[in-house]
């Protein structure tokens, strides 16, 4: 469903990709591994249209979709979660699930029907629907962050470091979420420093080095055999 | 000498809602896209003029206003796709460069379409009443009055409006705002529009209480340029207040010397912010 | 600095210079006049480079330094009982960098967009201070002076014809290009367009930043002064409009048009600017600025390394 092909990106001067390649089938939660500062991020970044990969290509369900406009992207049927969170913070809850959940196409019902299974899977956000996103704790942030991206109703979410900074009770609520969306079928491309998590959730890891694609296989493989995170990184 | 004040702080208020209205497109072009407009005041030149041809033509104040806000809205729409976009993403100084060089076109223009004379609207709301010594114009009132409505209706399009969210997203995070499908090159082609056409209202509004000459809008642009920055650039409610403080300084200042001179009080209240209070005077202090 | 290179430099400049001096040997007297004033809207425009083109600090503001320099000028040609031209030119730089002394303390504490709006402010003052103080500027009517003869102190003195006058301002402005020349290819110079280029890692070096930002700025508000000077002596007439806006803004077009950063470029775009006006004003009168307007605009967008720039890199390809 998401290819992306030979993908080399420049950020400035950097040259932080050098030749990526990976793929993501229908309803698949796949991992992707690697140090801080191999170029993870860049990668959903160049996909999601953020940044524009000077070479490569990237392909979504049979269309080219390198370097193309990011609010397009998202129309195609992808949603990103960034590393940071960056829910709009002047804007209340209810707002910032607004901005996806005003497009076009949607019945009243519908609407309904998106906020009801949100706010299910994600009470707290039911009670601060008035509060200023900015008054949310981290946690909660990122419940908005991938709550906001659900609206959109996507057919694959790009996911940068849900867990990055959570207590642990928050990690397996996310690792719920993560199912929970595996269940619907939901494809899942996933940025993670807490390797445990992400070959729990993942049937696929791919890991990345110095902006090289340097291993993948089935993230069974990888639980028996730690040597090879081991190598990559350094855990 | 205390009416005298009294008068002077209904004047300040009066001039400082037409001059809010002004700063608020302003602002609210600049806090989306970063784009200092040089050429607002021209666009609220035109809009004068737009409006007093139409009144000329059909009788109808209402009209004018309606009509020269919709051709500056199309026409600022235009301009900031052929212009501005393409300048997306360069430094704040190369647009203030470009808009000064539309500024001197629209100019130019407006005096090839208008021709070389003052153009005057007559008082839609005639007559006077009595304040204090003076025989003040209703309409100066009426005038502050609708340029107060017009902001309160962009205030509440902002808030609970579908594309006032849109508006708001892409102001604080443009890059998120598109990531979540919102199509932030027509939104900031969207902004641009409404900020020219709440200029050419308040070029409308402005010209029954003087008249609409082609040079007029430097004033206006420097003016307003002032109020954004002492009301925190971006902030709308921060040029509101600064715009009716600056007016009510300048207002107060002609009380002890001449009209042009009394200008210099707002000049310096800019130089004042910027050295002590950056951010403005009207924004809370960051924690 | 290679040798062939800096000999080529001095062949042209000497080349350019005695055309410039010959030329108006050959010209109809207006067209002298209008060479003069070429060169001091040259040396207006390079001064502004200096902030502009180098340190990378846009001015909407230099209108204060020439008008200053002006009216400097101005008062000491009547105040005195017999016209002097060196007394002209030290009051006038005098008030000039008075007034870049003010600007070079904001330009410390300013940057971008901020400096720009301030310093357009803060010429506006002066316009209207000028325009209102009557009783000492002669407020709209402005002032009429007499022209100084050139002197050399205690031992000659010869009044000015258009020719001789032209010489001397065309000495003048080429001393001033050669210095500011220097100045741009000195570590100095090689600093400010560090600045221009990333303040924060040029700070972060150990440069001082805002010294070099007072430097620059005395430095254009000094030659910017020297053009005011100069156009008191060649016009003898000295009116608020100098100090509008329209002046600073004139000043940035041909910053722009001519090519930032070049020093020759805004000369170039000076002339480029005046030669059109002047030319498509007998056809269109005002309306000149219109095809005017939008050719900036297309060039800021499209060209923002201006005529020269345009040129140099066509002639490197």
């Amino acid at each position: 469903m998401l290819t992306l092909t030979d993908v080399h990106t420049h950020y400035a001067k950097s040259h932080i990709l050098h030749g990526i390649s990976l793929e993501v089938q229908p309803g698949e939660v796949v991992g992707l591994l690697g140090r801080n500062g191999v170029g993870k991020s860049t990668t959903l970044k160049s996909i999601m249209g953020l940044v524009r990969p000077s070479q490569g290509r990237i392909t979504f369900e049979g269309r080219d979709i390198t370097g193309m406009a990011s609010h397009k992207v998202a129309h195609l049927g992808i949603a990103y979660v960034p590393e940071d969170r960056r829910i709009f913070k002047l804007l209340t809850v209810m707002e910032n699930l607004r901005t996806g959940l005003d497009r076009g196409g949607l019945t009243e019902g519908r609407r309904k029907e998106l906020l009801d299974k949100v706010y299910e899977s994600f009470p707290v956000l039911g009670e601060r629907k008035r509060q200023l996103g900015g008054t949310l704790s981290g946690g909660e942030q990122q419940m908005l962050a991938i709550a906001r991206a659900m609206m959109l109703e996507p057919k694959i979410i790009l996911l940068d470091e849900p867990t990055e900074g959570l207590m642990p009770r928050m990690v397996s609520q996310i690792r719920d979420i993560i199912a929970r969306l595996h269940r619907d079928r939901v494809a899942i491309l996933l940025v993670e420093q807490d390797v445990g998590l992400t070959l729990g959730a993942s049937s696929r890891c791919y890991i990345m080095e110095k902006g090289l694609m340097r291993h993948h296989g089935p993230s069974a493989d990888l639980k028996a055999d730690p040597a090879v995170i081991h190598q990559y990184m350094g855990v | 000498m205390f009416e005298q004040i009294l008068v002077q702080t209904v004047n300040g208020l009066v001039n400082g809602m037409v001059l809010a209205l002004v700063a608020s497109g302003l602002t609210l072009i600049f806090g989306i896209m970063d784009v200092v407009n040089f050429a607002h005041g021209d666009l609220v030149m035109l809009g004068g003029f737009t409006g007093a041809v139409t009144v000329a033509h059909t009788g109808n104040f209402w009209l004018g206003l309606l009509v020269a806000s919709l051709a500056l809205a199309v026409f600022g729409a235009l301009l900031q796709i052929t212009t501005l976009r393409p300048l997306i993403g360069r430094d704040p100084l190369t647009t203030i460069i470009a808009t000064f060089g539309i500024s001197l076109v629209l100019q130019k223009y407006a005096l090839w379409q208008f021709g070389p004379t003052a153009q005057n609207i007559p008082q839609p709301i005639p007559g006077r009443f009595e304040l204090f010594y003076l025989q003040y114009p209703w309409y100066r009132l009426g005038a502050a009055v609708m340029a107060g409505a017009i902001i309160g209706a962009l205030y509440l399009f902002l808030k609970y409006g579908k594309y006032g969210i849109w508006i708001r997203a892409t102001t604080q995070d443009r890059v998120m705002a598109s990531a979540m499908g919102i199509p932030v090159p027509l939104v900031h082609t969207g902004v641009f529009a409404i900020g020219s056409a709440m200029a050419a209202a308040s070029g409308v509004l402005f010209a029954p209480l003087a008249a609409v000459t082609q040079t007029m809008g430097f004033d206006f642009t420097l003016r307003a340029f002032i109020v954004v920055v002492v009301g925190g650039m971006g902030n709308l409610g921060g040029s509101i207040l600064a715009a009716l403080f600056i007016s009510l300084l300048e207002a107060y200042a002609s009380l002890v010397v001449s009209p042009s001179q009394a200008v210099i009080v707002s000049f310096v209240a800019l130089i004042l912010t910027l050295l002590f209070r950056p951010t403005g005077l009207f924004v809370p202090t960051p924690k | 600095m290679a040798s062939p290179t800096n000999r080529r430099f001095w062949i042209v400049f000497l080349a350019v210079a005695a055309a410039l001096a010959l030329v108006p040997l050959g010209l109809p007297e207006f067209w002298r006049k209008f060479l003069t004033e070429i060169l001091i809207w040259g040396l207006l425009a390079m001064s502004s480079d200096i902030l502009i083109g180098y340190t990378g600090m846009v001015s909407f503001g230099h209108s204060a330094f020439f008008g200053l320099g002006l009216y400097g000028a101005a008062t000491a040609l009547l105040v005195l009982r017999s016209p002097n031209l060196w007394a002209a030119m030290f009051v006038g730089l005098t008030a000039a960098a008075m007034i870049a002394i003010f600007v070079a303390y904001f330009s410390t504490r300013l940057r971008d967009i901020y400096f720009a709006i301030t310093t357009l402010v803060f010429s506006q003052i002066f316009y209207v201070v000028i325009f209102t103080w009557t009783d000492l500027t002669g407020g709209e009517n402005g002032l009429y002076f007499s022209q100084p003869p050139f002197t050399i102190p205690g031992l000659w003195s010869v009044r000015f014809s258009t020719v001789s006058l032209h010489w001397f301002i065309l000495a003048v402005v080429a001393i001033s290009y050669l210095l500011l020349r220097r100045i741009t290819q000195s570590p100095f110079g090689m600093v400010l367009q560090s600045i221009r280029e990333n303040e924060p890692r040029t700070r972060a070096i150990g440069y001082h930043v805002e010294r070099y930002k007072i430097v620059a700025v005395m430095l254009s508000g000094l030659f910017a002064g020297l053009a005011g000077v100069l156009y008191a002596i060649q016009h003898r007439f000295a009116a608020p409009d100098f100090v509008f806006f329209t002046v600073s803004g004139e000043v940035v077009i041909f910053n722009v048009m001519g090519g930032m950063g070049t020093l020759v470029g805004p000369l170039v775009g000076a002339a480029f600017f005046l030669l059109l006006r002047e030319g498509l004003s007998r056809f269109w009168t005002e309306y000149y600025l219109i095809p005017l307007g939008i050719a900036f605009t297309a060039m800021v967008i499209f060209m923002p390394q201006g005529l020269l720039g345009f040129w140099k890199r066509r002639l490197n390809q």
